[in-house]
């Protein structure tokens, strides 16, 4: 569906997006997941042929963007990072003033707007003027409009940031029946629960480069141990702590609040520590996670 | 592609015309005021002022004024309204309202976008034209039938000043900026022999005048009006139609620039 090689975005002198090789499969939920300004915005913008690439091979649909962008854009749907609805229109005008720039016909364009509304559960809001929909309404209706020419590739920028956990679940509970639906869908996030509720496969992209591929399952079990403690001391000595426990976990990383023990038993490891004679102030045992892939790999914690 | 642009498409240019009329059906009223700025000229300048005015000599014709007056304020209006759709409308839709962002999601490329702002420009600046020189008529005033041409000289001039307008707004950073159109405008408007000959200017002052875009269109549509037509009006129709094409291209680059960085 998409497949990029050596993919480079240059805005000057700064590199946005370092030469990345990436290819999605029709029929996939690929996430690219990554902290503020790794360049996750801009290889979408390239993907949706929004965006010259500076250097690098780019084909989506099988097609080239530099040659063929309105042919492409015909078979995309883009829900971009900032909403882009049209402030002028209201809400059903903006589904179909969209489906027309598609070269669809008005017979299509309202029977598909009718529908979307529904789907985007809108349909009383339908003559509301944009400026006065909440932001979860807003994010609805441009996943809406992205879905107006039926595309079979979609590309979402942070479908459900700035969103309440209410209004997350019901955009997730949309994009699956998306992909049931056969669309394959491109989505950015630096949300890991989303990466993991939503993704096939995807991407850890940090800094314009990618530093890590697989489902989220592969890069857990490749990249982190099976368990994780979590250790809050009320009153520092995290790097001390770290120190007595290095070498008998398999992995220990001081975080900015807390400390974090990687091992194939989290309780053993919180046995270890109390046998030390720590007291901490808080202590949390779970799984390993994608958020602590995103350690391992780039030595950062993904939001701080 | 030309000169490294991506040519627009009609085909997909006309739904930025489509978006416009939906927006506008709703706001009508706006659409009015492209004929009454005109017909107020005409009423206050031209009969009004005209009275105390007498003859005016044209091309070796004795025309009343208001004769003289009215095609004159139909091409300046071709040339305000344009303006006025391509930089401050224009201007909205480009930074504060970032209407062009969603669309070029869609098949639709900045030469498609900027084909049809121009488009809808052209397309009011006929509208309100053909209505004008209905007024015009009912007035007495378009004494030969090369009058109808006005309409089409009128679109010509909507064109090379929508294409120029938006160019120029391509540029603007702030609403101030803006200010500096009216600056160039208003001259322009006065003294492109719209209200008075250009006899009325001494030599080289003549040669200024006769450049500016505007007595291009005057010149079309006062000697469409009163029939006097002849091979020379073809050049005052090709400088507009560069004025268009070589604005355009500039359009196309900045749009590119600004929104498909
Ligand atoms: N139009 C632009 N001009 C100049 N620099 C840009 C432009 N767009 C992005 N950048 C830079 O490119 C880098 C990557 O930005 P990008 O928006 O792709 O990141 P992102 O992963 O989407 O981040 P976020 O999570 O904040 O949305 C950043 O350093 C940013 O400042
Ligand atoms: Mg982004």
């Amino acid at each position: 569906m998409v497949s990029a090689r050596g993919l480079t975005k240059r805005f000057g002198s700064s590199e946005a997006v370092a030469g990345i090789d990436f290819s999605i499969r029709r029929g996939e939920v690929f996430g690219f997941l990554g902290p503020n300004g790794a360049g996750k915005t801009s290889t979408m913008r390239m993907i949706a042929c929004m965006s010259p690439a500076s250097e690098g091979t780019l084909r989506v649909r099988g097609l080239d963007p530099s040659r063929d962008g309105p042919t492409i854009r015909a078979g995309l749907g883009v829900v971009p990072q900032q909403d882009t609805l049209d402030m002028e229109l209201t809400v059903l005008d903006n589904l179909l003033v969209y489906g027309r720039y598609f070269d669809l016909s008005r017979r299509v364009v309202r029977e598909r707007a009718e529908r979307l509304l529904d789907f985007a559960q809108l349909s009383e809001r339908a003559g509301s003027r944009v400026d006065d929909l909440s932001g979860g309404m807003r994010r609805r209706l441009t996943i809406a409009r992205a879905l107006i020419s039926s595309p079979e590739l979609v590309i979402l920028d942070e479908p459900t940031t700035g969103l309440d956990p209410q209004a997350r679940h019901l955009v997730w509970e949309r994009l699956y029946r998306l992909r049931q639906e056969g669309v394959t869908l491109i989505v950015t996030t630096h949300y890991m629960d989303e990466a993991e509720q939503l993704c096939d496969r995807l991407v850890v992209m940090d800094k314009g480069t990618i530093v890590g591929e697989g489902s989220p399952r592969e890069l857990v079990d490749k990249h982190v141990s099976r368990e994780v403690l979590e250790v809050r001391l009320g009153e520092g000595g995290h790097e001390r702590l770290a120190g007595d426990v290095r070498g008998r976990v398999e992995r220990v990383e001081v975080l900015a609040d807390r400390v974090c023990c990687y091992g194939d038993n989290g309780d053993e490891m919180l046995a270890l520590v109390h046998g030390l004679g720590y007291q901490p102030e808080n202590t949390l045992v779970r799984r390993g996670s994608l958020e602590d892939v995103f350690l391992r790999l780039t030595g950062r914690s993904l939001v701080e | 592609m030309v000169l490294g642009l991506a040519l627009p498409s009609p085909r997909r240019a006309r739904h930025v015309l489509g978006r416009n009329l939906v927006i506008y059906r709703r706001a009508w009223p706006l659409l009015a005021t492209g004929v009454l700025e005109p017909l107020f000229y005409l009423l206050s300048i031209g009969l009004g002022l005209g009275h105390l005015v007498g003859r005016v000599d044209f091309a070796g014709h004795e025309l009343a004024y208001k004769q003289f007056v009215a095609p004159a304020l139909l091409a300046a209006a071709a040339m305000n309204g344009a303006i006025l759709d391509t930089t401050y409308n224009l201007y909205y839709k480009l930074k504060i309202a970032k209407t062009y962002e969603g669309v070029l999601a869609t098949p639709l490329s900045t030469a498609d976008v900027a084909l049809g702002e121009i488009g809808w420009a052209v397309a009011r600046g006929a509208a309100y034209s053909a209505t004008f020189l209905g007024v015009m008529a009912a007035l007495g005033l378009v004494p030969s039938p090369w009058g109808l041409c006005c309409v089409p000289a009128a679109a010509l001039v909507a064109y090379a000043f929508a294409a120029t307008g938006m160019a120029a707004t391509s540029y603007m950073r702030s609403w101030q900026d803006l200010d500096i159109v009216a600056l160039a405008l208003v001259p322009m408007f006065l003294f492109s022999a719209t209200f008075y000959p250009l006899t009325a200017y001494v030599g080289w002052l003549a040669v200024v005048v006769q450049c500016t875009p505007l007595y291009q269109g005057v010149l079309l549509a006062r000697s469409l009006d009163i029939g006097t037509v002849g091979w020379s009006l073809a050049l005052n129709a090709a400088y507009l139609v560069v004025m268009g094409l070589a604005a355009m291209v500039i359009t196309g680059r900045r749009l590119e620039r600004l929104l498909a960085a």
